[in-house]
């Protein structure tokens, strides 16, 4: 654990670290970025709550294995998507959404950024990004733990 | 024989059948070139995957396959620190 104006800091700025990290995700078909980066510019921000409040006050709060847990949903919900490509559109990993009237279906006609396209992007883009943000996060938090643990024995 | 050893038999062949159907579709061995490819995802991003991001369109729809094998290798990766840094009860 910091000192108080550490602790203020990163109070501050993780919510904004977060909706950052969220919004790089979630405009992965549009701008620069997706599932990788904005995973984790979100694991970093929990990373600064991990160096500012100390492990053990994060480990309260959240536990390893739901973060493994998050990490295998965001696994199963990228490889579930490839295999629906290959059940609706008949290869492995086909674009099966883009150019119909489902949600994120549209087709630009423009540069100008419309968030209603890419197809299966987006969806991927959402599982990797949950993936990287709890397998991050859980490499972080789970080191540092183990840390703090060795120095408290000696 | 075990029901695993027939789940493990049973998986391998669908697997064994979906790689050679995928093997016998692809394109001759060293085509298209690489400039033809450049150009054809230039030309094509938009209207086949709807992005307007052409790297995001390759790395998840023309290239999938190389992003599952990173998704795999971070996988592996987080499970082997959870693995190894895991809290063991002492009895």
């Amino acid at each position: 654990m910091m000192s108080k104006i550490v602790r203020t800091i990163a109070g501050i700025t993780f919510p904004f670290t977060l909706i950052y990290g969220l919004y790089v995700i979630a405009h992965g078909h549009l701008t620069p970025g997706g599932g990788f980066q904005g995973g984790a510019i979100v694991a970093s921000g929990c990373a600064l709550l991990v160096i500012a409040f100390g492990s053990k006050w994060v480990m309260k709060r959240i536990e390893e294995h739901h973060l493994s847990i998050l990490e295998s949903l965001g696994a199963l919900g990228f490889i579930i998507v490839a295999f629906l490509g290959l059940v609706f559109g008949g290869v492995f990993f086909a674009n099966f959404i883009a150019g119909t009237p489902m949600l994120f279906g549209g087709i630009p006609n423009s540069p100008a950024a419309d968030i209603n396209t890419g197809g299966t992007l987006p969806l991927m883009n959402f599982a990797v990004g949950l993936k990287v943000i709890a397998g991050l996060f859980a490499i972080v938090v789970v080191m540092a733990y183990a840390i703090s643990r060795g120095e408290n024995e000696e | 024989m075990e029901k695993r050893d027939i789940a493990a038999i049973g998986c391998l062949t669908v697997v064994t059948v979906i790689l050679v159907f995928t093997a016998l579709l692809m394109h001759p061995f060293g085509l298209p070139t690489a400039y033809r490819m450049d150009q054809y995802i230039i030309d094509h991003t938009q209207n086949e995957s709807g992005a307007n991001n052409g790297v995001t369109a390759v790395v998840f729809d023309y290239r999938g396959f190389d992003t599952l094998g990173e998704a795999t290798v971070l996988f592996t990766a987080v499970a082997g620190v959870v693995l190894v840094f895991r809290r063991v009860k002492k009895r």
